[in-house]
């Protein structure tokens, strides 16, 4: 197929529609109501069914029950909206249902603003509801890496049975990039029947039940190990990473997600024409994180910056991952400011005249 | 090889309309391309603008705090973005509703009567498009022809309209090509 022109929010709900997603349930929060919106015009023409709930709670719960019919099934909402579905996401993730869920996380806490954020990086990567479960967490960087994400989440949902998130923000959903759909994409695992699915049964199999209550701990216990094994073949199987001018030596290693890795990117490029070394390594998977990835990259340079558009979240994993072998400095704009690429491109030269601090640990 | 800019009006103006064309076109050249408009509580007839980022290689920030050109539609945009413009890029300016001179001496200047130069040509909604050619003329940023196709494209409902905005790209791209002198030479190869 050509490109199109397409606001991510759009290419978003047209990679859903694509991946073979058929039911929506939403409700309206800035700055994500495109995807709905879309959705609400696109899913009536491929047969499928958009629903405008009356709160997230109730959005979220009605996927828990379309998702245990087995069909394809996403909801989208932003940060607040997304506390709101939390505990649905637990009892999704407890009864092993699939689904694609959309965070285009806004500024918090509380109402905050609407204006890009990654301040739910916590929420998003450690399980985002109570009880003891991930989410496989993508993080885009562009409209195109979200169309694509976003048809890979859904078959990741189905081969691990469990939640996945696409963690984006105001910058991806509402700017417009060229995007291709590859008209004979196949799936990027190998899917079985959901033969677990509540279809109706009318008697010739054992009753499907979809359930996340487990009286006997016993029994809970072995499901809870059963769900760990799981996190544990994703961390083995589903890690990604991107480098970024990382073929060439270098002193400073900048991580950084998402739209923040693009403004890095740009800093990178005007500090390399300066001679300046630096490169950067960009986590796509959140949860699983790529540990090593990082830490063999961060080995390479003198000194790592970690950029984010939180007081210093993702910085933890970077600390797991480095256990202190390289200094690691921090820069951030949070409120819904942005990072820009004078502002790296100062950080880089303070951390390489030695003027930075290092963050400190603990 | 990297062209950006913000566009800068009141809703309204077409502004983000005008960017959206420009991104189209310089995808159909096969550049890469971002557009991305400003976002946040904003009321009706407040102010809007849109960031254009047209590139040889991957765009990197779809941000741009110091672009390369910024084109002011009304005062509150001349006031918001003037100081941002990268030192000795473009100020564009509608002098139809600017009434004031740019304070910077940094810059090269053109300043488009779009409103009128629209007006003139009985489709007063083209200023937008006068304000296109103008960028399109001092910059070379994307093939004005592109531009004409694109136009042809998202007209193409109403076809009545279609010859009026192509005028107006025109009498606008006249107007930049001649303040800047540096596009002069893709006039007369457009014109060939």
């Amino acid at each position: 197929m050509a490109k199109k022109l397409m606001k991510g929010s759009e290419a978003i709900g047209e990679a859903a529609v694509q991946a073979g997603c058929r039911l929506f349930f939403g409700y309206p929060i800035t700055p994500q109501n495109e995807i709905p919106e879309y959705m609400s015009l696109r899913l009536p023409q491929v047969g499928g069914c958009f629903v405008q709930a009356e709160s997230e709670v109730a959005a979220s719960n009605m996927l828990y029950g379309a998702a245990g019919t087995g069909e394809r099934v996403m909801t989208s909402s932003s940060s607040p909206g997304i506390s709101l579905m939390s505990e649905a996401a637990s009892y999704l993730a407890g009864a092993e249902l699939p689904v694609v869920i959309v965070n285009i996380v806004r500024a918090g806490p509380g109402l905050g603003g609407i204006l890009p954020s990654q301040g739910d990086y916590f929420q998003a990567t450690r399980g985002m509801g109570h009880g003891d479960f991930r989410l496989l967490v993508l993080a885009p960087w562009s409209v195109q890496e979200a169309a694509d994400l976003v048809q890979d989440a859904f078959d990741l949902a189905d081969f691990y049975r469990n939640p996945v998130m696409v963690l984006g923000d105001g910058l991806i959903g509402q700017m417009m990039e060229p995007v291709e759909f590859s008209s004979d994409r196949q799936p990027i695992k190998e899917l079985q029947p959901k033969t677990w699915a509540a279809t109706g049964c009318p008697g010739d199999r054992p009753t499907n039940i979809i359930n996340s209550l487990f009286l006997d701990p016993e029994e809970l216990e072995r499901h809870n190990w059963k769900l760990k094994a799981k996190y544990d073949a994703m961390t083995r199987d589903e890690i990604r990473s991107a480098s970024y001018a990382a073929d060439d030596d270098y002193d400073v290693l900048i991580v950084a997600y998402g739209t923040v890795a693009r403004v890095c990117s740009t800093a990178i490029d005007e500090l390399r024409e300066r001679g300046v070394r630096v490169a950067m390594v960009r986590p796509i998977t959140l949860f699983p994180y790529p540990y090593q990835a990082i830490r063999d990259a961060a080995l390479r340079a003198s000194s790592v910056l970690v950029v984010e558009l939180s007081t210093g979240q993702m910085i933890e994993d970077v600390r797991l991952a480095l256990e202190g072998a390289r200094p690691i400095h921090f820069h951030s704009r949070v409120g819904g400011m942005l990072v820009t690429p004078d502002e790296v491109i100062e950080k880089v030269e303070c951390i390489l005249a030695g003027g930075a601090a290092e963050v400190s640990h603990g | 090889m990297q062209n950006d800019v913000i566009m800068a009006g009141f809703g309204g103006q077409g502004i983000l309309l005008i960017g959206k064309m420009l991104a189209y076109a310089g995808m159909h050249e096969g550049k890469e391309v971002s557009w991305l408009p400003s976002y946040g509580p904003e009321m009706r007839g407040g102010t809007c603008n849109c960031t254009v980022v047209i590139s040889d290689r991957p765009v990197g920030s779809p941000v741009i705090r110091s672009p390369r050109a910024v084109l002011a539609m009304n005062l509150p945009s001349l006031d918001k973005f003037e100081r941002d413009v990268r030192p000795g890029g473009l100020l564009l300016v509608n002098s139809s509703l600017i009434n004031r001179d740019p304070a910077r001496t940094d810059l090269t200047v053109v300043k488009v009567p779009a409103n009128e130069i629209a007006n003139s040509l009985g489709n007063p909604r083209a200023a937008n498009m006068v304000a296109l050619g103008a960028y399109l003329g001092a910059t070379g940023a994307v093939s004005i022809a592109e531009v004409e196709a694109v136009v042809r494209e998202t007209f193409s409902a109403k076809p009545q309209l279609v010859d009026s905005n192509l005028l107006a790209l025109h009498r606008g791209f006249e107007v930049g090509a001649a303040a800047t002198g540096k596009a002069v030479a893709s006039v007369a190869e457009e014109g060939s």
